[in-house]
């Protein structure tokens, strides 16, 4: 039963080794990009949840409040911060693969490395 | 302290970051490389500044916007960072002062302002990695680094530099992702970001699983940023490909910012709190620094590309560096951060004798260099100068730190033996690999047919032969660093049992 009550850890852990996974096995730069974006995700989740307080509102105060209850409101700016990051690192990729394309005409990794051997 | 002393660890990070945006304005041409050398020179003073302060037993705290530690986001300057401070912008100002030539020739015209602006991002994301007190925004900082330096490496003529950009970028992704588990984990326990503040309220989670495994991710994420063996694979390509201003900047300073916020994570958070943590560090990293030695070595005296060649000695010189941490004793400690910054001299010098060699021939196999030395005297004089340095002869600022490494390891009693044995024979390797090019370029007559070379322009050859008399400056009057890495040493591990 604790296992399954933890299951928003096992949501970030399952996602995280999808994307993993599919940064090591895949050939298909794209699809390593995907990966690498869902392995960021996951950590995103990981935060999100940390944040979470049980009965918990937004952190706003308002008139006639009785010993509220609020979420921390930290971890999801410090992930604010990382999706900031995580976009432009995406970008930054699916531009260098553009830019492979272009000069190899293909976004395979084994062919690239093909055309470089020779 | 009065004025703008106190905004000094602040103005490190600010300079750079606000003059980036103003370079892409410069379009005529040589505008923006001045712009960017006299920000990156303003950010050596100012480091230079911090360091003078340092050595006057002060040491700088900063609480951005005015809010107190820690609530508000603090910087703080110590030795340590200092040391790093000074490598960082001392390699980028030198870099950009010799590589106007080089760069003018290999980043096409149009995008040299936006190139000139990713490098200051870079300066300004390695500096802020330095200054930052609290573990976020290192993350941040550290990111910003990065994505300036993939920009950096990929911008070069060379195509192959894009599949070698393209593996730095996922590595180089998933090892600060990883980081970042660390952190998130780190702060669900203690509720603090705060380095100095995470250091006093571990105490009282240290033994729960969640503070292991932030330890772990932590470690390993950096390790893949610093390029530690077996996860350094994205640093040969990443440094042969990429422009020679920029390899010069990135192998004197990148991977040792990493190691870095390693060191210090390690030794300030989890050092006295977690039991046995230093037993797990030294078992986890000493046999890693070994195999980093032996391998970088072995593969760089077979390599024949001149720069590949000297990226895997980076390899294992990241080794040497991490056999003194490893040893987590504050002889081995100061011996890593020496050597720290006597590699930097080292791989400098070297890297901008391989700029200016490049300036003249086509290409960098060993084999078009033969004879390369009786054309390009100065050239080729300031290389082996560094290469003597990389090996560590005595007179030159390598044989400094490979001696007090030497020393550091004959305390650790039996095992300090073969770790001995390990820095002699990587030292024995360092020389055959640095005497392949001696024996190349001095000694081969030039192949038939062979272009006839002229030396490198003159502003370019001063500012390499600096850097290579540096080295030995600070091998016959070492006080300066010496004294940094000690005072930095002690501090890290002032809680040793």
């Amino acid at each position: 039963m604790e296992l399954l009550g933890l299951y928003h850890y096992w949501v970030f852990v399952v996602l995280l080794m999808t994307g993993f996974y599919a940064v090591v096995a895949k050939a298909n730069l794209i699809k390593k990009l995907i990966g690498v974006s869902l392995f960021q995700s996951a950590v995103f989740l990981l935060y999100i949840t940390m944040s979470k307080v049980t009965g918990g509102t937004a952190p706003i105060v308002l008139p006639g409040m009785v010993d509220p209850v609020f979420s921390n409101p930290l971890p999801q700016v410090l992930i604010l911060t990382a999706i900031v990051v995580g976009i432009s690192t995406t970008a930054l990729g699916l531009g260098i693969v553009v830019r492979i394309k272009e000069e190899y005409g293909t976004t395979e990794e084994h062919e690239i490395q093909e055309i470089d051997r020779r | 302290m009065t004025g703008l002393d106190a905004h000094l660890p602040a103005l490190q990070v600010v300079v750079p970051l606000l003059i980036a945006p103003l370079v892409i304005l410069l379009r005529p041409r040589g505008l923006a490389w001045a712009a960017a050398t006299a920000a990156s020179l303003m950010a050596f003073a100012i480091a230079v500044q911090l360091t003078a302060g340092v050595l006057g037993g002060h040491e700088y705290r900063y609480a951005l916007g005015g809010w107190p530690a820690p609530y508000g986001i603090e910087l703080m300057v110590d030795s340590f960072s200092a040391l790093l401070l000074l490598i960082v912008t001392g390699a980028s100002t030198l870099s950009l002062m010799a590589g106007k030539a080089s760069l003018e020739r290999e980043i096409e015209t149009r995008r040299q302002p936006l190139f000139y602006s990713a490098w200051l991002l870079a300066l300004a994301g390695l500096a802020g990695i330095l200054v930052a007190a609290d573990a976020f925004n290192i993350f941040v900082f550290m990111e910003i680094s990065s994505l300036a330096s993939y920009v950096l490496v990929a911008g070069g003529p060379d195509r192959r530099a894009l599949p070698a950009v393209f593996k730095y970028l996922v590595m180089g992704t998933i090892g600060a992702t990883f980081y970042l588990i660390g952190v998130g984990l780190v702060y669900m326990m203690t509720g603090t970001l705060n380095l100095a503040d995470m250091e006093l309220r571990i105490h009282e989670v240290a033994d729960q699983k969640p503070i292991l495994v932030a330890a772990g991710f932590i470690t390993v994420g950096l390790a893949l940023k610093a390029a530690v063996f077996p996860l350094h694979v994205w640093l040969p390509n990443a440094y042969t490909y990429a422009p020679h201003a920029v390899t010069v900047f990135f192998a004197a300073c990148a991977t040792k910012v990493a190691l870095y916020v390693l060191l210090r994570f390690d030794f300030v958070v989890f050092q006295q709190n977690l039991a046995g943590h230093e037993v797990q560090f030294a078992a986890f990293l000493m046999p890693l620094a070994v195999l980093a030695i032996l391998v970088g070595s072995a593969v760089a005296m077979f390599e024949s590309n001149l720069k590949r060649l000297l990226a895997y000695s980076s390899v294992a010189q990241i080794g040497y560096i991490l056999l003194g941490a490893s040893m987590v004793s504050v002889l081995g400690l100061s011996a890593s951060l020496l050597h720290m910054f006597n590699h930097a001299l080292a791989k400098g010098a070297l890297f901008l004798a391989v700029l200016c060699l490049a300036l003249r021939v086509t290409s960098l196999d060993l084999r078009q260099l033969a004879g390369a030395a009786r054309q390009m005297p100065w050239t080729m004089g300031a290389l082996v100068l560094g290469g003597l340095s990389l090996i560590g002869v005595p007179g030159t600022a390598g044989f400094i730190s490979k001696w007090y490494l030497v020393s550091a390891s004959l305390n650790e009693g039996a095992l300090g033996v073969l770790l001995v044995a390990v820095i002699v024979i990587g030292s024995l390797m360092a020389l055959v690999y640095i005497w392949r090019i001696v024996e190349t370029a001095w000694f081969q007559a030039p192949a038939e047919g062979a272009a006839t070379l002229t030396e490198a322009p003159l502003p370019v050859l001063l500012v390499t032969w600096s850097v290579a008399l540096g080295n030995l400056w600070f091998g016959l009057a070492p006080a300066l660093p010496l004294r940094l890495s000690a005072a930095a040493a002690e501090s890290l591990l002032q809680h040793l049992p």
